[in-house]
């Protein structure tokens, strides 16, 4: 009999340490998925950055260096300059890279790094207990905005896929989620293809992730992808704002 | 390679680490150290180097912590406020074990401050700079040509201990020109091979991490008590000084960098008039070279401590020296028109010398 589905080669059989509903699993899955489909687990360094994700390097099996909050773009950098045959990529949620990171972000999407960047965006900072995020919605109650965001006073969640579409070094630009098995195998598309621009040298590709966090947002997992689905997605929309395959 | 050329002391900082290997560079332009990108960025082409002009002096650290993550010789330089931006990376850096150079070309502050001259910087150079309790090796050359063969032995420290180096150099030694002797670089033989790092698992079978995150029981604390070992052995196996007349010194006269040589014509003034006076001048200023100062004092009773400062490796001196000697200080915060002169230091060493 053929076999259709297994664990991804990737990814180690260990559990996460992640909440019950959080979506980082998910996400880890379809980066591994991507790895496999291209058969480079062997040649791609991870760069992991702080927060949730950090651990990242207990649940891929590939190399990993850490970075400092918000610089994920610019260790890569270092990484892919000094070895531009390996795949590398960060994986950073909205607080490290739409707040403390833009600067690198932004530089390394402008160079055109041959990099992939997977960006979750669960519109709060999670680790640190639900604290409010440059991507919080206008009304969002978090542990620092406990009135709701006040747009007037805290300005407007950041649309990153759509800031960085504009820049000319970026190749591709992508907002996918993962609140429905329709979106999932969507994101799991939009994530090979990035990888697939990296490896064939066509630049720069942004995955942003529209992801949940039940803990932080006070709700049941079901409630909080429902979230996604009712709140998120209206504002950030999902699409290919970029994508330079063809060029 | 032996003909003698006239450099500035941030050109002979940029030949020396492409003379090492030095291939990648990470920087911003700041005053008063920008000949050294702007010498790479002419240089390295020729010799397939990578050098880039990054947004910030943070992301250029962390550049260069991503390249010496994959095991090659890789600088950043800035000058004091630039440093200060990059100290989040060193502590990075430390934490991970990663070696690399960051050339450190001081200007006054504090702040903005001025582009004057300092050694104000040497406490957030020897002391850790960051978070979390570290060191870093860090080398303060005297001459153009120390900026040249410093910065050669700087990459061999840093990559036989896995520690950061940083080469402490003032915008008078960075600025100035001088005579120097280029000569090749000599590796050392017995270089630890770099078994940690990253390349993708293919190349090495198991899976690597650098990191400086441990959050397991007591996984921090023996992380730390590694890295001080570290810091231990430095201090005994690479300790780095000049010593002049220290045999019959009455009086030892300490300094480093471009104060050092200040101090040194002092020091001839002084012997010319019949003064006993020594020079004891720490080249590597971390690992200080304690047991040099306890050996020094063991017969001259009397220390002056010379900075263009208000007092900062002073408080290595006094934990140096024997029980029994005094320590004195002379110091200028940095600013314009604080430099002191031959003739200042020779007031001074006559006022601390006793017959």
């Amino acid at each position: 009999m053929q076999q259709v589905f297994g664990h991804p080669a990737s990814l180690k059989d260990v559990q996460t340490h992640f909440c019950p509903g959080c979506q980082h699993g998910t996400i880890h899955r379809l980066v591994a998925e991507a790895m496999d489909s291209f058969g480079v687990q062997d040649r791609t360094i991870g760069v992991a950055s702080v927060g949730c994700s950090v651990f990242l390097y207990g649940y891929f099996d590939i190399d990993v260096v850490e970075a400092p909050h918000g610089r994920a773009p610019a260790v890569a950098t270092g990484v892919k300059r000094a070895r531009p045959d390996r795949i590398v990529f960060t994986y950073q949620g909205d607080g490290d890279l739409a707040a403390i990171g833009t600067s690198e972000i932004i530089h390394a999407a402008n160079r055109g790094e041959a990099m992939t960047v997977i960006f979750v965006n669960n519109t709060t900072y999670g680790m640190t207990g639900g604290q409010m995020a440059p991507t919080t919605l206008p009304e969002q109650k978090t542990t620092t905005s406990p009135y709701g965001r006040d747009v007037e006073q805290a300005g407007h969640p950041i649309r990153m896929a759509e800031l960085l579409t504009g820049l000319e070094g970026t190749a591709y630009s992508a907002r996918v989620s993962v609140n429905s098995p329709k979106n999932i195998l969507q994101a799991g598309r939009a994530i090979k293809k990035a990888f697939e621009m990296q490896i064939e040298g066509k630049g720069f590709a942004f995955i942003e992730v529209l992801s949940a966090c039940p803990t932080n947002w006070g709700m049941n997992p079901l409630a909080a992808n429902e979230r996604v689905a009712e709140e998120m997605i209206p504002y950030f929309p999902l699409g290919v704002f970029k994508d330079n395959s063809e060029a | 390679m032996s003909k003698r050329l006239f450099v500035k002391g941030n050109e002979a900082v940029a030949m020396g680490a492409i003379e090492a290997g030095c291939r990648f560079y990470f920087g911003y332009p700041i005053t008063t150290q920008s000949d050294i990108p702007e010498y790479i960025s002419r240089e390295f082409p020729k010799v397939g180097g990578t050098f880039i002009q990054a947004e910030s002096e943070i992301a250029s650290i962390n550049m260069l912590l991503g390249a010496s993550a994959c095991g090659e010789r890789a600088m950043t330089s800035s000058s004091s406020p630039g440093i200060s931006l990059k100290q989040e990376g060193i502590s990075y850096m430390a934490g991970s074990e990663l070696p690399g150079l960051i050339v450190n070309i001081c200007r006054s502050g504090p702040g903005l401050g001025g582009i004057d001259a300092s050694q104000a910087d040497y406490f957030q150079s020897v002391k850790g700079g960051g978070h979390g309790g570290y060191h870093i090796i860090v080398l303060a050359p005297g001459s153009v040509q120390e900026m040249y063969d410093l910065t050669m032995l700087a990459f061999d420290l840093s990559d036989r201990y896995r520690v950061p180096a940083m080469i402490l150099g003032d915008s008078v030694l960075g600025q100035m020109k001088e005579a120097m002797t280029p000569h090749p670089y000599e590796p050392p033989v017995d270089l630890p091979e770099k078994d940690w790092v990253v390349t993708g698992k293919g190349a090495h079978g198991g899976q690597r991490i650098v990191k400086s995150l441990y959050l397991g029981d007591g996984e921090l604390e023996a992380h730390n008590w590694r890295l001080h070992a570290k810091y231990a052995e430095l201090k005994e196996k690479e300790v780095r000084y000049e010593g002049v007349g220290l045999e019959d010194a009455e009086l030892v006269v300490t300094a480093f960098g471009s104060t050092a040589r200040i101090a040194k014509t002092a020091i001839r003034m002084a012997r010319d008039e019949g003064l006993r006076v020594g020079l004891l001048r720490p080249i590597t200023v971390f690992p200080f070279p304690e047991q040099a100062f306890l050996q020094a004092t063991e017969t001259a009773k009397r220390v002056l401590c010379i900075e263009l400062n208000a007092g900062q490796m002073v408080q290595d001196v006094r934990l140096s020296v024997d029980r029994d000697a005094e320590v004195f200080f002379y110091g200028r915060p940095p600013g314009a028109g604080s430099l002191p002169t031959p003739e200042e230091l020779l007031e001074q060493i006559r006022k601390y010398y006793k017959d």
